[in-house]
């Protein structure tokens, strides 16, 4: 590709303890693209993820967006460089409802600096009516919510506020069927839209369908990264045991 | 064209569809949005209350709980502890505890003391008016520089807030005593001493009659403009009598409270020299001054308004729930969990440098022991009043509540001659049981 990279990030290292967590890795994203990432777990996908969303700081490395060089000290400076993430957890405070988790950290507040609950429960409604028909518990601790309306108020969250760069950690872990394919229609259409989105995810074959590329990771080493029509499930399964791209050995 | 209000949603309010049911109480409690802890608490007070006055008319022969001098004073007596429970409720909810508030308090009325007696007079001249105010902002000050230290080492020395609090218990009572070497210190300046109450800390029938007004107005002026917010949006509405009945309650309890503090006389004593001193006549049968509200008690109002205010409209309220909630979250959606605990803690010690301005003014002076035990009947308050030392959940009328509900307690049990040791007994007892009944409660609505 020639255009440049919407997310490079070049040789990230990140250590917990004397333990590499993620040991020199690349990776890159473009817009309107979907790369998958794969690994057993402890292999450092979501740690990658997380120096990308503020949540850790790299030991070393770079990261560009729009090819100029960032600093993501804080999951502040992630949004400012328009990085939302859908984390594994959710990360929704129980006890608070789901405009203002929506809104944590982003508070609408009027002429005299007091959050208007009123404007953001309208805006809550309007983004939640477009992703989830269904929701109606807009006056309850999330605490009350199913997994899946949970899921819709996560989601909510990360494209309300105009993602350029999409993260989803596990979005349809927590999922049925039927909301599991609100989630692909959802990443198919913000695709279109032209944001550019990580999964991570342990499902295979969802990510085969979902991905434009995969990266594996093992052992917080990357493995290889392919396009999904290069390779088969069973070569990436390969790549996830055995650490090992078949792709490129065999060439 | 008429309002959609949520008697025409077929499944009630908020759209929570098994909320109610045909029984007309729970109807009423769905339609009004009343917190039924909130009417849980406020019939437990009354069984209190009630309790009170009855024993003591049976076994004493004087039921003395329920008259307007008892209640007076007893709204005097809570507000030390209610302005400090105010502040506790922000501290508990982010899974934090402050054991230090009383030592705290008694460390901060010696240093007013010694500022506005031994300093200050110095300086200004006795009886200089900027003498009260000094000592207030040093008070308050002195609070909030104690309260962000500790906040500070909890924060950025990752020392549990027990640990440090319990440290504060002991360094500042034992530096409470140092500072002037246990003596006593008074008296305090004259204008000082009307923050604490008494006769000339109150500020009469008028202007009592004018804030009680005044906050009637308010009340139906919030409920005006927060019905007018929903309909522009489109929510759902409380019923209109739903919305009368709430402004009836709320009215009718101020003005209550008005006629309460005004019936309320000035003793003889008082007015006898009150009287000389303006060269007004004493008529036949004597005259009839009222007390009014007390200012500790309208330090307390404004304290807790200002706390519901900031709790629940702003956003720094809104960071102290979420952490409380779940902080992982918290920090996740950039909110500086460190910076808020400073902040919360300063906000806690500058509360218990107010509570330490009520407390040695309506005493007269300063002691070193001013404010012992105090920590645990705060804590106790604000977890009487619903908040959840699991985090995340506690509201301030409810630590309000939960402080007159303590003090009445005390009051009741002086009031028909129980023994110290006994009101320690009933007072512990009386917090396990609440909180027991609390948990049963969220149980059962969970």
């Amino acid at each position: 590709m020639t255009t440049t990279p919407l997310v490079e990030m070049r040789d990230i290292s990140i250590a917990f303890g004397g333990i590499k967590a993620v040991d020199h890795v690349s990776l890159d994203l473009h817009a309107g693209e979907v790369v998958g990432l794969l690994g057993h777990n402890g292999a450092g996908k979501s740690t990658l993820i997380k120096i990308l969303s503020g949540a850790y700081k790299k030991d070393s490395g770079t990261i560009r967006v729009d090819g100029k060089e960032v600093e993501i000290d804080s999951p502040r400076d992630a949004r400012d460089l328009n990085i939302e993430t859908i984390y594994q957890t959710l990360a929704l405070a129980d006890n608070l409802d789901a405009a203002s988790n929506l809104f944590l950290g982003r508070e609408l507040t009027n002429g005299l600096g007091f959050v208007d609950d009123a404007k953001q429960e309208a805006e809550c409604r309007k983004v939640l009516a477009r992703l989830n028909p269904n929701f109606k518990k807009f006056n309850v601790p999330v605490s009350a919510l199913s997994g899946g309306q949970r899921q819709s108020v996560a989601i909510a969250r990360a494209v309300y506020f105009n993602a350029r760069i999409l993260i989803m950690d596990e979005p349809t872990a927590a999922l049925g069927v039927h909301e599991t394919k609100m989630v692909a229609d959802l990443i198919d259409e913000l695709k279109a839209q032209g944001l550019g989105i990580f999964l991570i995810s342990h499902d295979t074959r969802e990510m085969m369908e979902l991905c434009d590329r995969v990266s594996v990771m093992k052992n917080g080493k990357m493995v290889g990264t392919e396009r999904v029509e290069d390779v088969t499930e069973d070569d990436i399964l390969s790549m996830i045991i055995l650490g090992k791209n078949p792709v490129r050995e065999a060439a | 064209m008429t309002d959609q209000t949520s008697d025409a949603l077929p499944a009630g309010a908020g759209g929570d569809p098994n909320a109610p049911r045909a029984n007309p109480l729970s109807r009423f409690l769905t339609a009004t949005e009343i917190d039924t802890r909130l009417l849980g608490m406020l019939a437990a007070l009354a069984i209190i209350w009630i309790g009170f006055h009855v024993y003591g008319g049976l076994a004493n022969g004087f039921a003395a709980f329920l008259t307007p001098r008892n209640l007076w004073n007893l709204s005097v007596q809570t507000s030390s502890v209610g302005i400090m429970a105010c502040g506790m409720v922000a501290v508990i909810v982010t899974r934090n505890i402050d054991l230090s508030v009383g030592s705290m308090l008694g460390f901060i009325a010696i240093v007013m003391g010694v500022v506005q007696v031994n300093v200050l007079p110095g300086i200004l001249g006795l009886g200089h008016p900027l003498i009260w105010i000094l000592a207030i902002a040093v008070g308050i000050g002195l609070g909030a520089l104690i309260g962000g230290f500790q906040g500070a080492l909890i924060a950025y020395g990752q020392i549990p807030a027990f640990i440090v609090t319990l440290g504060g218990l002991l360094v500042w009572r034992g530096a409470a005593f140092l500072v002037a070497r246990g003596e006593t210190i008074s008296p305090v300046d004259e204008t000082f001493s009307i923050l604490g109450g008494g006769p000339y800390g109150a500020i009469g029938s008028f202007w009592s009659w004018v804030v009680g007004l005044a906050i009637c107005a308010a009340i139906v002026l919030l409920l005006v403009n927060g019905r007018r917010q929903r309909k522009a949006f489109g929510f759902p509405l409380r019923p209109i009598w739903a919305e009368g009945v709430l402004a009836a309650i709320g009215c009718g309890a101020v003005i209550g409270a008005v006629l309460l503090v005004n019936a309320y006389p000035w003793p003889r004593g008082i007015v006898r020299r009150y009287a000389a001193d303006a060269g007004i006549e004493i008529p036949e049968g004597g005259l009839f001054i009222s007390h009014g509200f007390a200012i500790p008690v309208l330090i307390l109002a404004a304290v807790g308004i200002a706390m519901h205010v900031l709790m629940t409209r702003t956003r720094f309220g809104r960071y102290v729930y979420a952490i409380g909630g779940n902080p992982e979250a918290a920090e996740l959606a950039g909110i500086d969990r460190k910076w808020m605990t400073i902040k919360i803690f300063a906000l806690m010690g500058a509360l218990t440098g107010l509570a330490a301005v009520v407390a040695s003014a309506r005493l007269g002076s300063a002691t070193n022991n001013l404010g012992q035990l105090d920590e645990l009947y705060v804590i106790a308050a604000a977890v009487i009043g619903g908040t959840s030392l699991a985090g995340g959940v506690g509201t301030i009328y409810g630590a309000i509540l939960g402080a007159l509900v303590m003090q009445s307690l005390q009051t009741g049990m002086v009031l028909i001659g129980f023994d110290a040791a006994v009101q320690q007994v009933v007072v512990g007892s009386v917090l396990v049981l609440a909180v027991f009944l609390d948990i049963l409660y969220r149980r059962r609505s969970a």
